[in-house]
């Protein structure tokens, strides 16, 4: 039975994402925008599955590793659309001569590409590291990454000379020497991000099924008991922390090279917090659940706050509030509860949907 | 200006940030140490506080009005934090991670409420007379040296607010069964003791000072829909820093943010000096994990 279920399942991936593939032709050129953007917005989400869902720890942050990811990509852009020692008009304003040497290095594809995952991935190593080494966590974890997320967002601003302000990175021509206007470039970076999606879906997959998955699941349900068997619980969550950390790097680049723009309002202590409530949504511990989720709240964001603007944020407060309190495995929980109610009818199995009681310390 | 005089000054604006930090920290740090959860929401009960400063004094203009705005604010506040404790965090209260997420939601509703009733430009709140002037040194050392009467207020209503509370906690039967629930939640219920009332009272208390809090700040700016959010930030990292629950602890780590925000930004600008803020607690943490005030406790989380 369940193996049948999970070559089912594999089928409908495998439909899905070719039905993703051929969005170009299926979807208008503007849905197509914004379904790129949305996508690439749900490879953070993923990351997010993995680092709440599975370890249980809830980042309140993920806008800084997005903006990392994001501003690295812009730097690239920025370069590319200048002429041989010209620099960005934001810093001749500011009375700067010369790109300082952390923007040249990214004029390099190679080492820009590496920096939107590497730069990311490194500064949440060392900050989750610092944080968990200490066996600080939980609420207070949250609370820092927040401070974090305030922090990142007033720096970007505050640096006008480096970072363009408040108005951020943007007007790009070029990408690695390709027009990003043409239809062309459109379509391969639509496919790219696709590709990506695909792929940190199978890396968290793969994890998750590993036993360094188990651990960290052990670690969310009862961290000391993790302990009390001799596993230093703090190496696990910062790996967990430093890849969902590069997945929103890599989802802010993309997000960028989608939106043609990066800027401190993406990244800073609301968008953070708004990151979860797409996993939240979806299903925290639901890979398919967070996408979804992410995709739901996007595009229904995109239809309410445009017209009614102040109904989008009484909308978001109260799904804040109803989902996380009944519904906390989101939209995937909901529907996994209907599919094994429905196959109890038929098999009569009696231990299928047993509740599980989380066990505290 | 001489050098001791901004420094001094500094220091002088270091505690009175501290006293507001310390104010809108309490009611986090209280519930934190008895049920481990924290509400977003609190931010929106500074807010709540100022507007209700703002309504309070168009109906009682004068130079009093702020005095019958405190406790209009205190209870307020206190009301709108029962409903939020009774319908949301009295639900969630076993899933800390997801009270974050649910009193967060709740704070968006409040500030777009806000946003819709008052505009969001924001309402001013003018001081009294009698909190208009500032003390000046004319001469000594500390020549030029400016002390706003409004800063001196704060720091009296923070003095008052923590000598009260501890006389509440120290003090009476109230005080009692929170310290009880406090200690051991499961014993303190074993014994009789209604714990949800309990903090239900502390949720309620703790929002209160928050007002307060609100009807303090709109001396200083205009009260605007996210006006909560600029200070409670630091509130969170006080809470970090204070220890769990503890009066004391909560205290001295507002005094520490407070003075550490003010001394550094002699040499930086504000958006420096939340980063080095940020980069003292979590330096902080690296040798006090538990806190400045560590509560014992046999419990292991």
């Amino acid at each position: 039975m369940y193996a049948r279920i999970l070559r089912f399942r594999w089928t409908i991936a495998i439909v899905v994402v070719i039905i993703a593939a051929l969005a170009p032709w299926l979807v208008s050129a503007y849905t197509l925008t914004l379904l790129g953007r949305f996508l690439a917005m749900s490879i953070l989400a993923i990351g997010l599955v993995l680092l709440w869902g599975e370890a249980g720890i809830l980042s309140l942050g993920q806008g800084v590793f997005f903006g990392l990811g994001g501003y690295v990509i812009a730097m690239n852009l920025k370069q590319a659309t200048l002429g041989e020692g010209e620099i960005p008009d934001f810093m001749t304003w500011s009375g700067l001569d010369a790109l300082p040497w952390w923007w040249t290095i990214f004029s390099h594809p190679l080492l820009a590409m590496l920096g939107v995952i590497l730069v990311p991935a490194a500064v949440g190593a060392v900050f989750s590291w610092l944080v968990f080494r200490r066996r600080v966590g939980g609420v207070y974890f949250a609370l820092i990454t927040q401070a974090l997320a305030l922090c990142f967002a007033t720096l970007l601003v505050s640096q006008q000379q480096y970072t363009g302000g408040f108005n951020g990175l943007t007007d790009f021509k070029t990408l690695f020497g390709f027009d990003l206007g043409a239809i062309g470039t459109i379509y391969t970076l639509y496919w790219v991000t696709v590709a990506f999606v695909v792929a940190a879906f199978a890396i968290t997959y793969w994890l998750l099924a590993t036993r360094y998955g188990k651990l960290l699941r052990a670690t969310r349900d009862g961290e000391n008991r993790v302990r009390f068997l001799g596993y230093d619980p703090a190496p696990y969550k910062v790996i967990a922390f430093s890849i969902a950390a590069a997945f929103a790097g890599i989802a802010g680049a993309l997000f960028t090279l989608h939106a043609g723009v990066v800027s401190p309002a993406l990244v800073g202590v609301v968008p953070s917090i708004e990151m979860v409530i797409w996993v939240a949504i979806g299903g925290r511990k639901s890979l398919w659940g967070a996408i979804a989720g992410t995709l739901i709240v996007n595009f229904a964001r995109d239809q309410i706050s445009s017209a009614l603007p102040s109904l989008w944020l009484y909308a978001l407060g109260l799904a804040f509030v109803l989902v996380v309190t009944f519904l906390p495995d989101g939209l995937a929980g909901l529907g996994t509860n209907l599919v094994s109610r429905l196959t109890k009818r038929s098999d009569d199995a009696p231990a299928g949907a047993a509740p599980i009681v989380r066990a505290e310390g | 200006m001489g050098t001791y005089t901004l420094f001094v000054g500094q220091i002088f604006n270091g505690f009175s940030v501290a006293s507001l930090f310390v104010l809108a920290a309490l009611g986090l740090a209280l519930s934190f140490g008895l049920m481990r959860v924290i509400n977003m929401a609190h931010g929106e009960m500074l807010m709540l506080g100022g507007y209700l400063a703002y309504l309070t004094l168009l109906v009682v203009p004068g130079p009093l009005g702020i005095l019958v705005a405190m406790p209009v604010a205190f209870v307020g506040a206190a009301l709108v934090g029962a409903v939020i404790e009774s319908t949301v965090i009295r639900r969630l209260s076993s899933r800390p991670l997801d009270t974050l997420l649910a009193t967060w939601g709740v704070s968006l509703i409040l500030q777009q409420a806000a946003r819709n009733i008052f505009g969001a430009i924001g309402v001013g709140v003018t001081a009294p007379e009698w909190l208009n002037h500032s003390f000046r040194v004319e001469t000594g050392l500390l020549a030029g040296l400016n002390l706003p009467a409004t800063r001196i207020f704060i720091l009296a209503v923070a003095i008052v607010v923590l000598a009260g509370l501890g006389l509440l906690m120290a003090k009476t039967r109230i005080g009692l069964l929170v310290r009880a629930v406090n200690q051991d939640r499961f014993m303190a219920g074993a014994s009789g003791i209604n714990v949800r009332q309990v903090d239900l009272a502390v949720f309620c208390l703790g929002a209160g000072i928050a007002g307060l809090a609100g009807v303090v700040l709109a001396l200083l700016g205009p009260v605007t829909p996210n006006v909560g959010q600029t200070y409670i930030i630091p509130a969170f990292l006080v809470v970090i820093l204070g220890g769990l629950g503890s009066l004391v602890g909560t205290t001295i780590a507002s005094v520490m943010v407070g003075l550490f925000s003010a001394l550094v930004q002699i040499f930086v600008d504000v958006s420096m000096s939340q980063v080095l803020l940020l980069l003292f607690v979590i330096a902080f943490i690296q040798f006090r994990p538990q806190g400045v005030i560590a509560v014992r406790s046999r419990a292991l989380d």
